[in-house]
């Protein structure tokens, strides 16, 4: 019994939502607003339970470790800012997070994102994957080079270089359309079996 | 009968392992000691034994199959510990010495990181430098980027249409780079819309953006002496849920008819939708993002699109100040150097020279 209304309600709000395809209306704003205000409900839920529960509250008040002191403490200074006349004391914990994540993700990006790829394009130009590779990475880097106008030689190795970045593009395009596509066929499946029963 | 009582002792006669080493796990944070040994022609397996000191008990720890010569032990830092590897067949089993006492301890330094430490020398020195030229007057090239000389025509055109200017800073966090360089480039189209009295609406996915993005806008109106302009009510959050966010800004682009829409950070699968529906609506779209596979969505459905470092280059390119222009030039001449090692070091791996390659592995 509630399995059925629960797939009744489930198609419902979907053909709610299909129903954008041909213009905003009613339905599809009833469907918006329902979906945003549950999932910001069960987001708060959410974090209440698997973020400030385990990693504030039990440390700090049930194990006793003083160090949880600080995130209490800057969580609250980022919670005045809903009080106008003391709301800039909530921008030193915003500044906190923007500068430590700056700093941090710089090493582990040089890393991962500079040092790690370097290494892999470092392969014996004898195959022809390895060619491309080689040709995709210089002349991709060629592209992305601001301090050079893109003319003459070097602006054909950069246009050489935009080449090889939609071609990767164009693969990465069909790629996700198809998985896409599986997405429609899951919620078409949904209606057409387990809504409709039209097929098995 | 005695010559199958002799086999049979035989049989059970095992061997240790030989060349137990224990020592304190190199490049570590601390809590932990490797040991390794020569493997035993008898085993089947390995019991790890280990004695804290001052106990005189040996308690397993763990048992590891006969293919295993090394295992990393989870310790408390600075207590003294004793291990002994013992071979295991059947029900015989052989113990090796027992080893030197050993404890763990972190490590400030990790010497496999080298590079890294080199490596951000080389970034922040040339970064620096060229900071430094740009604040001394030195004038610094930066070519055309065609997405970045389309902010001001959809300013412009969200201006004379009288519509607002709708701003996504991408779906991500605020530890993303991505988002990061999105709330630079946000300062500076709030700074320009501003001046021209522009509303910019900026709908949130991420609890933490959204107070950045409001005092981002919030001083980007003071600093162009336009504090009216500013609304707190356009800077807001929708909810954390990626298709819940991409539903209500569906909603915005249909209701508000905004002129134009940047959408420049971090996006997933919902960068499709919403191009599209931007697209339907008429708007200038400008996108940017460092997300390889939606890219490809942003350039069919979206007028400009900025590529990958594009989005980085965007805030210097806007601003032309000195701090942003010395950074993009720090970041280009970062760029030249890593191509010129890929250059020499695909040339010395072609001709059999591996050394290289260590240069750049942790």
């Amino acid at each position: 019994m509630f399995e059925t209304i629960g797939i009744w309600i489930a198609a419902l709000l979907t053909l709610c939502i299909f129903s954008f395809l041909y213009k905003d209306n009613p339905f599809y704003k009833f469907a918006e607003h329902l979906f945003i205000g549950v999932s910001a409900g069960y987001w708060a839920c959410y974090y209440y339970h698997n973020v400030l529960q385990p990693n504030l509250f039990v440390p700090l008040f049930q194990e006793g470790r003083p160090i949880f002191i600080i995130p209490l403490v800057l969580g609250i200074m980022m919670l005045l800012h809903l009080v106008p006349k003391i709301s800039w004391i909530s921008r030193w914990p915003l500044a906190f997070i923007v500068g430590t994540y700056a700093g941090y993700y710089l090493i582990t990006y040089l890393q991962t994102n500079a040092l790690e790829q370097v290494t892999a394009t470092l392969v014996p130009l004898v195959t022809f994957s390895s060619v491309v590779l080689f040709v995709g990475v210089t002349t991709g880097l060629v592209y992305f080079f601001f301090s050079k106008e893109h003319k003459g030689t070097f602006g054909g190795i950069a246009k050489f270089g935009i080449w090889f970045l939609m071609i990767a593009f164009g693969a990465s395009f069909g790629y996700t359309v198809m998985a896409r596509i599986s997405l429609l066929i899951g919620r078409m499946t949904f209606l057409l079996k387990d809504w409709l029963h039209i097929i098995q | 009968m005695t010559t199958i009582v002799l086999l049979t002792l035989l049989y059970l006669q095992i061997s240790p392992p030989k060349d137990v080493r224990v020592f304190d796990t190199p490049n570590d944070a601390g809590g932990s000691i490797t040991i390794t040994w020569e493997s035993s022609p008898d085993a089947e397996g390995y019991r790890i034994l280990r004695m804290a000191l001052p106990d005189s008990v040996y308690t397993p720890v763990d048992w590891v199959d006969a293919a295993t010569k090394r295992y990393v032990d989870k310790v408390e830092d600075g207590v003294k510990y004793r291990y002994i590897i013992r071979t295991e067949r059947g029900s015989a089993y052989a113990d090796s010495e027992p080893t030197d006492e050993v404890w763990s301890h972190g490590n400030v330094f990790h010497r496999g990181r080298t590079n890294v430490l080199i490596g951000v020398a080389v970034y922040t020195t040339l970064l620096l430098s060229f900071i430094y030229f740009a604040k001394r007057g030195k004038k610094l090239f930066v070519r055309k980027i065609a997405g970045l000389d389309a902010v001001d025509e959809a300013i412009g055109r969200a201006t004379e249409m009288g519509k607002p200017v709708l701003y996504i800073p991408g779906l991500s966090t605020i530890s993303d780079v991505a988002t990061l360089a999105s709330l630079n480039i946000l300062g500076r189209i709030a700074r320009k819309a501003a001046v021209h009295g522009t509303r910019v609406i900026v709908p949130n996915r991420n609890p933490i953006v959204m107070p950045v993005c409001q005092e981002i806008v919030r001083e980007a109106c003071l600093d162009v002496g336009r504090p009216d302009v500013y609304r707190e009510d356009d800077i807001f959050y929708i909810t954390f849920s990626q298709f819940g966010y991409t539903a209500a800004v569906d909603g915005i682009m249909l209701r508000e008819k905004p002129a134009a829409n940047f959408f420049l950070g971090m996006f997933w699968a919902e960068s499709l939708i919403l191009a599209e529906t931007g697209a339907s609506t008429g708007a200038i779209q400008i996108a940017g993002t460092d997300a390889i596979h939606q890219l490809p969505f942003f350039i069919t459905a979206c007028d400009y699109t900025l590529i990958g470092e594009e989005l980085y280059a965007a805030s210097a390119y806007l601003s032309r100040e000195p701090l942003s222009l010395g950074s993009l030039k720090g970041q280009d001449w970062t760029k030249l150097i890593i191509g010129g090692l890929i250059v020499a070091g695909v040339i010395l791996v072609s001709f059999g020279s591996d050394w290289f390659l260590g240069l750049f592995s942790s």
